[in-house]
């Protein structure tokens, strides 16, 4: 038991070294943990209130009375707004994820593991669901659910459960042919311990690359929905909704479309850089 | 051939019915009464309970979905009243404008991310390599309605070159109808244009380290010939894939262009439906996009068996 525990702290290491060795995957992790860094100490990087609204104080030009990149249309701080938008992007990006990773590596798993009807039936909802444009069905079920939070996780969620499901089934397959599962079987494992402690964790390292890719998939989606009003609710600061109001404010105030963009670009930039750099040191045979 | 299309044609039927079911249960999703929110708070009981006839929502589920799969069997798509006009005849009437967005985003991604792709892998390693690879980077992470208002301050706003919004008419000249074309299929080219730069590049380095490469070039065939012909061709397959993939892109990103250039297309027309609660044009919509996705990956698949016939694709479905 030991033995495995230093086992899998030496490699965890190694990959952490694999990706330090690369220049880009390691860029890549210092914008996401400086992105991190912000959302989580939000309160004390931004210099307002994200929600004040000064009367008389709207438009205000960049680094004018204390406000360094200017106010917004209500009067309100545009940094401290994208600060707070940090948290609501790492927010929807992790979660929308993370549910979409549940569920899709549970059916996935049943799928693959288990074949025959259930297989047919999954994978043919999972086909169903994938003839959606993702951002199309995102929008979709935003519509039907409204605004707000938690909706734009579980909406960006439902639209990243057939890509895990379909990676999950496609690593079960190639797995469950391996001798070491019929041997575990024939000793009487029962079907849960197998999937679970045996085919589970020979799937985990295509699910962590997938995962990271798919979190700058959401975050944009988040950005995407926000921008189209039916992401989360004012005045909530999104970037994805400071991008709204800028759009209608483009030539009396640039930087409001200008920053909320740069700031969603350079986040999912970062995470698809770390990506890349986990898909090479995990999996290069990946093709995401 | 003949047989491997009819397959994959009846292999359709089951996806589109699941396609179908789920915009249905999406649809009885809707929080409350849907022709309550459709009407608006203004709206009589009278109203609200002849829209109630008019949607079938009196009738008990299973019924309500037979019926709606025999509308949807005769492309029957509903009536929109904040239209006052039949489903298909609002998306027939815009479709062809979004299919021309589309049609110019792709070849603007094909025209300059493919060769993008073959020079970087050519000149490996090389400062030419390495911008390639970045902007395909940068490319890749866009947020595309980002780039879309960008596109507008600097090339419109600032420079007046291009128009802001709307679609020209072809009658008042081409070039008209191209400026009007431009910003938007650009905006929605970034991503496919991205993407396979980085996917020729990287399946023109699997294909050029082969024997056969090498020994085209050993046998004096010239250079371009040896790229053009023998590599490109057999890199080809993996650039296909991505194609199918980027349909998707494009469709989903058509909604997000079309609302930020003004186009009337599809998605606009979604966007819109929205912002009216039409919940009957939304739905009619999307289900309309979902087919057409399918539909063309089909068309995908039947070309990734010319390319390469040795592929077996009978156990896939649709791709993302």
């Amino acid at each position: 038991m030991t033995q495995a525990i230093v086992n899998e702290t030496r490699k965890r290491n190694t990959l952490l070294r694999k990706l330090l060795k690369n220049k880009l995957a390691t860029i890549g992790l210092i914008i996401v943990s400086l992105m991190a860094i912000v959302a989580i100490f939000a309160p004390l990087i931004a210099t307002h209130p994200p929600n004040e609204m000064i009367v008389g104080k709207s438009f205000l030009p960049m680094n004018t009375e204390g406000h360094l990149l200017g106010t917004d249309n209500y009067g309100r701080d545009l940094f401290s707004r994208l600060v707070y938008g940090t948290r609501i992007s790492m927010i929807v990006g992790i979660a929308a994820v993370l549910f979409g990773a549940v569920f899709g590596t549970l059916l996935g798993l049943v799928a693959g593991y288990f074949g025959g009807r259930s297989d047919s039936i999954i994978m043919r909802t999972m086909d169903g669901l994938f003839a959606f444009p993702f951002i199309l069905l995102a929008i979709t079920l935003m519509t039907v659910l409204g605004q707000g939070l938690v909706n734009v996780i579980v909406a960006i969620g439902i639209a990243n459960i057939p890509g895990f499901a379909r990676l999950v089934r496609g690593q079960v397959l190639s797995v469950k042919e391996e001798e070491f599962i019929e041997v575990t079987h024939s000793l009487g494992a029962t079907h849960t311990r197998i999937i679970f402690s045996h085919i589970l964790p020979n799937c985990l390292a295509p699910l962590i690359v997938y995962g990271t890719m798919s979190t700058a998939g959401a975050i944009i989606s988040e950005a995407a929905l926000s921008f189209l009003g039916l992401g989360v609710q004012p005045p909530t600061a999104s970037w994805g909704s400071i991008l709204k109001d800028g759009k209608d404010f483009l030539v009396l105030n640039p930087q409001m479309a200008t920053f909320s963009g740069i700031c969603i670009l350079l986040t999912v930039l970062g995470i698809n850089l770390l990506g890349d750099g986990l898909r090479d040191a995990l999996d290069p045979k990946m093709k995401v | 051939m003949g047989s491997f299309i009819l397959k994959r044609l009846i292999n359709l039927i089951p996806t589109l019915l699941v396609v179908g079911i789920i915009v249905f249960i999406i649809t009885r999703m809707i929080p409350g009464d849907p022709a309550s929110v459709m009407l608006g708070p203004q709206a009589s009981v009278e109203d609200v309970e002849n829209l109630r006839e008019e949607l079938g929502l009196n009738k008990s589920m299973p019924s309500q979905f037979i019926s709606y799969v025999g509308d949807l069997a005769q492309l029957n798509l509903g009536y929109s009243y904040s239209y006052s006009e039949s489903v298909f005849g609002l998306i027939i009437e815009r479709f062809p404008n979004t299919v021309i967005l589309a049609l110019a985003a792709l070849l603007i991604a094909v025209v300059i991310g493919i060769p993008a792709g073959i020079l970087a892998a050519r000149k490996q390693n090389t400062i030419v390599d390495y911008v390639v690879m970045l902007v395909s980077l940068v490319g890749v992470s866009m947020p595309i309605f980002w780039l879309g208002i960008m596109l507008v301050l600097f090339f419109s706003v600032n420079l007046g070159w291009f128009p802001a919004t709307g679609m020209g008419n072809i009658s008042e000249g081409l070039w008209p109808y191209l400026k009007h074309l431009i910003l938007p299929a650009f905006a929605l080219a970034t991503i496919p244009m991205a993407t396979f730069a980085r996917i020729t590049r990287s399946s023109m380095l699997e294909v050029i380290s082969q024997d056969y490469i090498k020994t085209a070039r050993s046998k004096g065939i010239k250079e371009y010939l040896v790229i053009g012909k023998h590599a490109f061709k057999n890199a080809l397959t993996p650039i296909l894939t991505v194609l199918g993939m980027q349909i998707s892109n494009l469709l989903g990103g058509a909604v997000l262009t079309e609302t930020i250039f003004s186009w009337p297309g599809m998605g606009r027309l979604i966007v819109d439906a929205i912002d009216k609660r039409d919940f009957v044009v939304v739905q009619g919509t999307v289900i309309f996009i979902a087919f057409i996705f399918v539909l063309v990956n089909l068309i995908v698949d039947v070309l990734y068996k010319v390319v390469n016939p040795k592929i077996n694709l009978e156990s896939s479905g649709g791709k993302k």
